[in-house]
């Protein structure tokens, strides 16, 4: 079946249905996700969303993109931080209009509290004073991620967006540089739906899933990023991939960083509050990367908890922040605690591990969400991404926490302002070769696999070499070893076969499907992190520990290569305008 | 140690009717059940089919029914289950199966949309900033805001059971969540569509949604406030 829209978004998070609010009436806009749009993985989203509102304490969005910069560890480029943070009291507001629940000031104002990495200079006339936590992340208790994507589907609904939900995207339409459309199966009958588009925006999400702890949903596979390398364009910074600090130990669950923002405290198996030695300043309140390699110091050297199964894992106390804060601000986190692993954080510390949590690379696109093609800008007609499977780049080499909510409400709007600018004079281009062929294949594919090997087996040590040897240390020698695995594994996914043959809802072709994508992003990763000889952000290399900016302020691309080459690697200039690389200290 | 589960299995190209299936497997009491159904899937029938996303209580895609009660997959830990006897798995009771623990949700979603799920003003927004509101008043809306759409609730309601019309327990969980929000102000639209015999009228106050609710919304005391609502509000 072939459907003909105006406007196309794969992926119903925050960016996609924030773009899709932005399309007026007088275009055809649908919206394809794989899950119902409230599944979608915005809604895990707990600590907040930032904007320099200054409703609790002074505040500038200029302290904001100082602030980003730097905990990108300058990899960020500066135009885009500048343009987001700028937009943030405004996006921020609109949520609020747009009616998210948020937790209020005495004054009736959105309420905001501490998060990692966001800071104000103690004194305002000298930038360059010691900085010290601001109130910036406005928040909903601790489940701002969820009211933000229940409200934008719920805006959706009033705009009376058409949704397919339930779709699978298997290909992207790529002809002459211009994007004609996507592929999809509908899950409930596997049948192959086209759609042909004037304008098509991934906004797809990220794909923690290629590692083994993550807090990423189930569906974090990374298919929009996996069509967009498949069909010959490049992808961003892949080697950057942020382990939050504070995932339920063996888990993975988040534990949001509100925990700390509200005073929680990070201990050692001598109970001491260890951060003060890593980030003196802000202490526990550091950018992810930093707490996330401190955790794992702290237990290299033995000075972790050891568990019940052999494995170590460090205390996040909460305890002296009492019950009545616990319940009012933290209660969904500390509801997992309870849960998942049965403490009660009122009386007892929290087990905590880093867990896989958000890909700072991804598609290339301009600060107007258009997908570029090369490291020289060139724009992709018709083709859009925003959000996690984006790469503007506003997270360089470590997003800070609640960066990501602001990033899919201000870049999802600017890519669907952009997408109706370009539908002045856009047509439907006509296809060159019948669309679903590669579709059909695929799924022929899948479906009549004999061989021996196992998708779930092949997936988990996929799951479990991208943990071991290219997780949040990592060197020449593992990061060899770790591409030598994949490479394998990608050969043994070419003998695995499922045992669902069915139509109607096949679960297991999905995963299959899915795995296909993960182990090409895993591949780019590990390629990604191999030549990149610094330690930068969230790229941490045991051999080249320090960041060298004389060689390394650009950002990584990376091709697919031809069967049986080498990847391709190119390098884009990290855009600098106002804020000069410093030695990054908190 | 060992545990036995009985699931509904259902499969419209090969079936005629649901059957039970049981598979006993190796399992320790912090697994969840969505855990089990993975070990299931992954080591013994990839056939099996079921909806998970998150798998921490977020999402809402796995509602399901255990041991005779509905709830989130993932939010249910063997330890709270009593292995020594066969544990019993279905989909969520009420709505037609797709596949297996895959139910169509369609009815639920449309339901949903009946009682104007957004927020209604035709004063326009202040030219800066926010719309004020209390702490106070946000928080009257935290609890309902908190719903996640399983369908726990709605699908263990006998008065949905019994009446395919009732909006049922979510839809009127909705209504509330923009009926008591101070910066509405459709209040008077919502409470025309919910005060039918098929709106807050069909609630009986059964408290069958509080009971499965996996987010521990008091969901009876939500509805009975629409209904005080309506019966209070000027002729």
């Amino acid at each position: 079946m072939i459907h003909k829209y105006d406007v196309l978004i794969v992926g119903a998070g925050g960016a996609g249905l924030r773009a899709a609010v932005e399309i007026p009436k007088e275009y055809t806009c649908a919206v394809i996700s794989k899950v119902f749009p409230t599944r979608s993985h915005t809604g895990t989203a707990q600590g907040g969303v930032c904007a320099a509102l200054a409703n609790e304490e002074d505040d500038s969005w200029e302290y904001h993109a100082f602030d980003t910069v730097k905990g990108s560890d300058y990899l960020g480029d500066q135009d885009s931080i500048e343009v987001m943070c700028q937009d943030a009291v405004r996006a921020v507001i609109e949520l609020e209009h747009m009616g998210v629940p948020f937790s209020r000031t005495p004054d009736g104002k959105i309420a905001q509290r501490q998060f990692g990495g966001h800071t104000k200079p103690e004194n305002p006339n000298d930038p360059n004073s010691r900085r010290l936590p601001v109130k910036r992340a406005c928040y909903s208790a601790d489940r701002t991620g969820h009211v933000m994507l229940h409200t934008l589907y719920e805006n959706c609904l009033k705009n009376q967006v058409k949704f397919f939900s339930e779709y699978f995207v298997t290909d992207l339409i790529l002809e002459d540089n211009i994007c004609k459309g996507i592929v999809t199966i509908d899950i409930a009958t596997s049948e192959i739906h086209v759609f042909h588009a004037k304008t098509v925006m991934f906004a797809t999400g990220g794909f923690g899933r290629v590692f083994r702890i993550t807090s990423n949903a189930h569906v974090g596979t990374g298919d929009g990023c996996a069509l967009v390398y498949n069909a010959g364009l490049p992808l961003e910074d892949m080697e950057f991939f942020q382990f939050h600090p504070t995932g339920l130990w063996r888990l993975g669950i988040l534990v949001s960083e509100a925990a700390r923002g509200e005073g929680g405290i990070l201990r050692n198996k001598d109970g001491e509050r260890f951060m003060e030695r890593y980030a003196p300043t802000v202490k526990d309140l550091a950018p992810r990367d930093m707490v996330s390699r401190a955790i794992l110091t702290e237990i290299r050297e033995g000075r972790g908890i050891l568990g019940s199964d052999g494995t170590y894992y460090i205390n996040l106390d909460l305890m002296h922040l009492g019950k009545k804060l616990i319940d009012e601000k933290l209660p969904e986190i500390t509801g997992f605690a309870r849960t998942y692993l049965g403490v009660e954080p009122t009386k007892e510390s929290v087990p905590i591990q880093p867990t896989a949590h958000y890909a700072m690379g991804g598609i290339p696109t301009n600060v107007d969400a258009e997908v570029i093609a090369d490291e020289k800008g060139t724009i992709v007609k018709g083709f859009y991404s925003a959000g996690e499977c984006a790469c503007v780049s506003v997270h360089g080499g470590n997003r800070l926490g609640t960066n990501s909510l602001l990033d899919i409400v201000v870049f999802g709007r600017r890519g669907g302002k952009k997408m109706v600018e370009y539908l002045k004079n856009a047509e439907h281009t006509e296809f060159k070769v019948d669309p679903a062929e590669k579709t059909r294949t695929l799924l022929d594919g899948v479906l009549n696999k004999k061989g021996t090997e196992n998708i779930a087996k092949i997936r988990r040590e996929m799951q479990e070499v991208m943990m071991d040897k290219c997780g949040i240390f990592r060197n020449e020698k593992e990061l060899g070893e770790a591409l030598v695995k994949i490479r394998e594994l990608k050969e043994r996914y070419c003998n695995a076969s499922i045992q669902d043959k069915g139509v109607i809802f096949n679960m297991d072709l999905m995963e299959a499907i899915e795995l296909e994508n993960m182990l090409e992003l895993a591949e780019t990763i590990v390629v990604s992190a191999a030549v990149r000889t610094e330690s930068r952000g969230a790229h941490s290399r045991e051999d080249f520990p320090k960041r060298d900016d004389v060689n390394w302020m650009k950002h990584t691309f990376i091709w697919k290569p031809e069967d049986g080459k080498d990847s391709e690697i190119k390098y884009k200039p990290v855009t600098i305008t106002r804020y000069k690389p410093m030695e990054r200290k908190y | 140690m060992q545990a036995t589960f009985r699931v509904l299995r259902y499969n419209p190209e090969k079936d005629n009717k649901p059957h039970f299936e049981d598979y006993t497997l190796d399992v320790h009491p912090t697994m969840t059940v969505l855990d089990v159904l993975h070990q299931i899937k992954w080591n013994y029938d990839g056939t099996l089919s079921f909806r998970r996303s998150c798998a921490h209580g977020i999402c809402g895609s796995d509602g399901i029914k255990i041991n005779g009660k509905n709830a989130l997959a993932c939010s249910i830990l063997l330890k709270v289950i009593n292995l020594k006897k066969v544990v019993t798995i279905e989909p969520l009771p009420h709505f037609p199966i797709i596949k297996d623990l895959i139910v169509d949700m369609t009815d639920f979603y449309q339901k949903l949309e009946t009682v104007k799920p957004y927020l209604i003003v035709n004063n326009p927004a202040p030219v800066e900033g926010e719309r004020r509101q209390s702490n106070e008043d946000a928080e009257k809306l935290f609890e309902s805001a908190k719903c996640i759409l399983c369908a726990c609730c709605t699908t263990s309601c006998p008065s949905t059971w019994s009446d395919e019309n009732y909006l049922g327990p979510a839809a009127l969980l909705k209504a509330y969540r923009f009926v008591f929000d101070t910066r509405d102000e459709a209040s008077d639209e919502r409470l025309d569509i919910i005060d039918t015999p098929d709106g807050a009228w069909r609630c009986h106050t059964i408290f069958n949604c509080n009971a499965c609710c996996p987010k521990e919304i008091n969901i009876t005391w939500h509805i009975s406030q629409l209904k005080k609502a309506v019966s209070t509000r000027e002729l």
